[in-house]
């Protein structure tokens, strides 16, 4: 694809192998991508082609596949680093999104939070983003803030400016964009904000790096947590971005191969980060498999797939709004790819089974944020999520069997 | 054997025989559907038939742990010891699967229900059909049943 070339979404969608297949008698219309993204036959492909040639385990041999291993494994970490402008060793590999937010909740958060000192989140996290911290704050007894927002799902800045003066705040950990409402937050504001009071932010990526550039430097982020498999990459495989003056001073998340300088019954020393954090054997296979997606990212250009799907939110949204009782729940100016939404008359579950006989792939129920479904009064919503390979015409999937789960359930 | 204990095994006979025959006719009613539509169609008008809970007996105590939609189960057992079944749940389908249990539950003895198993809901495809989370939802409910029926 030239750079100016428009975008040509049924040469990505090739790239899916899953696409070459009808659900129920229809075409699939896979519209769970906030879930988890398909995968493209480069990552597939890269992932069974080193299982071939040259998989051993890491760090540990001097024979020919564990080196080729060994490289490879620490090219992945080193294309990461280039997708974030992060530096190599501030990139951590986790099992996940949420073993990386775990890990920082361990360390950094049991090291410097103590009574009297506060952790603060937003309304609308992943539960992924709200346990951890509630656990640690159990055990170490300091108090959870939760930033409210508005009806459309913004969150409310002067409320955050606020606690960040009045309160002992030892850490803001909020998602970068909404898994549900879609919202995009202001994270460079609220950084800078966060350090004018010396308080460092984690940000829960999962939902930002997917759909568009995100420079760690350019936003000075402390911590930033995403998942390889909602990027097309594989499952089980996690990015802990540290800057590397937090991840120096952090102790062992846990303790086992690799992460160890010198062992002794005595007492053992700690290897350096990252591998001080990455204890046992790790998903060495799958970070073979990030490497090509984020190349494949790049590849089709971050840059259009955002456009991309932007004019597929838009389109979506514009049916959405002309649809009979339908609720859009996320309506923030600056917001991406995901459309939530609601209906009195209908239920979340009932639609994703009718959708389901229709081809069509949504996620019905609490999107792991019940505290989220509360405060909407809700118990559940249908969520439309879109990717790169995405199309009009899964659009108009969605709202022919909507139009026909009115009819029948009505 | 005591004319007691004759009456007994009758009317555990008969029991029984009612809820194998209600499977059977729910699987024969079905068989009139050519397609999905009219199968879905037709599990969402027992749904809309199903009578309503009380807003005061949707409480927690009566949720069916294990259903993504939300259910609810009020049992009772009566003095000849028949389990009487009133249920419901927020999502339509579900209402339909828990009238269809109901067909073939309901008003039972706890021996029957505790050796009928939920064959039907295969029979009529709705195992591959339905979703698996709601697949368990309907197991979590047969159990809930088989639990009530076995307690005294």
């Amino acid at each position: 694809m030239s750079h100016n070339a428009p975008y040509d979404v049924q040469a990505v969608r090739a790239d899916f192998p899953v696409f070459e297949q009808s659900i129920n008698g229809k075409p699939l219309a896979y519209l769970d991508s906030a879930a988890s993204a398909q995968k493209p036959r480069q990552v597939i492909e890269a992932m069974s082609d080193f299982m071939r040639h040259d998989y051993a385990n890491v760090h540990r041999g001097l024979h020919t596949l564990s080196m080729r291993s060994t490289d490879a494994y620490e090219a992945a970490r080193a294309r990461v680093a280039r997708f974030l402008n992060a530096g190599e060793r501030e990139i951590v590999f986790t099992k996940g999104a949420t073993d990386a937010i775990n890990l920082v909740a361990a360390t950094f958060g049991r090291h410097v939070m103590a009574p009297g000192k506060a952790v603060m989140i937003s309304a609308f996290e992943h539960h992924a983003n709200i346990v951890p911290w509630q656990m640690l704050a159990q055990e170490r007894g300091f108090e959870l803030l939760v930033i409210p927002h508005d009806d459309a799902g913004v969150l409310d800045q002067d409320w955050y400016a606020r606690m960040l003066s009045e309160k002992d705040v030892g850490l803001v950990a909020v998602a970068h964009v909404s898994n549900v409402l879609g919202t995009v937050n202001p994270v460079k504001a609220m950084i800078e904000r966060a350090h004018e009071h010396d308080v460092p932010v984690l940000l829960d990526a999962c939902q930002s790096v997917t759909h568009f550039s995100v420079d760690v430097k350019a936003l000075d982020v402390d911590f930033l947590a995403f998942s390889a498999h909602k990027l097309y990459g594989p499952t089980g495989l996690g990015i802990l971005y540290g800057k590397s003056k937090w991840l120096n001073a952090m102790p062992p998340y846990q303790g086992g191969g690799d992460m160890i300088d010198q062992v002794r019954f005595e007492g053992t020393t700690y290897a350096e980060p990252p591998l001080r954090f990455e204890a046992g054997t790790p998903a060495i296979i799958e970070t073979v498999g990030l490497t090509a997606a984020l190349d494949w990212v790049d590849q089709v250009g971050m840059d259009k797939i955002a456009e991309h799907e932007a004019a597929l939110l838009a389109y979506a949204t514009h049916k959405a709004e002309a649809f009979q009782g339908m609720q859009i729940i996320g309506q923030a100016p600056n917001k991406v790819s995901v459309l939530s939404f609601h209906f009195d008359d209908m239920h979340a579950h009932d639609l994703s089974t009718i959708l389901d006989q229709f081809g069509v792939a949504v996620r019905a129920g609490h999107h792991c944020a019940q505290p989220l479904m509360e405060r909407y009064g809700v118990t559940a919503t249908a969520r439309a999520s879109f990717a790169a390979y995405s199309t009009f015409e899964e659009v108009d999937q969605l709202f022919d069997a909507l139009a026909l789960a009115r009819d029948m359930l009505g | 054997m005591t004319a007691h204990n004759d009456t007994a095994a009758a009317n555990l006979a008969e029991d029984r025989d009612a809820a194998q025959r209600a499977q059977s006719e729910l699987v024969e009613e079905f068989a009139f559907f050519d397609d999905w539509t009219e199968r879905y169609r037709h599990i969402i008008d027992m749904g809309k038939a199903l009578p309503e809970l009380e807003d005061n007996e949707k409480i927690d105590d009566n949720l069916v742990r294990g259903c993504q939609s939300q259910v609810w189960f009020v049992l009772e057992k009566d003095a000849e010891g028949r389990l009487m079944i009133r249920a419901t749940s927020d999502a339509m389908i579900v209402k339909g699967l828990i009238a269809m249990l109901l067909r073939v539950y309901n008003g039972r003895l706890s021996q029957t229900i505790a050796n009928t198993p939920p064959d039907f809901i295969e029979a009529l495809g709705l195992q591959a059909h339905l979703s698996p989370t709601r697949n368990n939802g309907l197991l979590s409910m047969v159990k809930r049943l088989q639990a009530a029926a076995a307690a005294d």
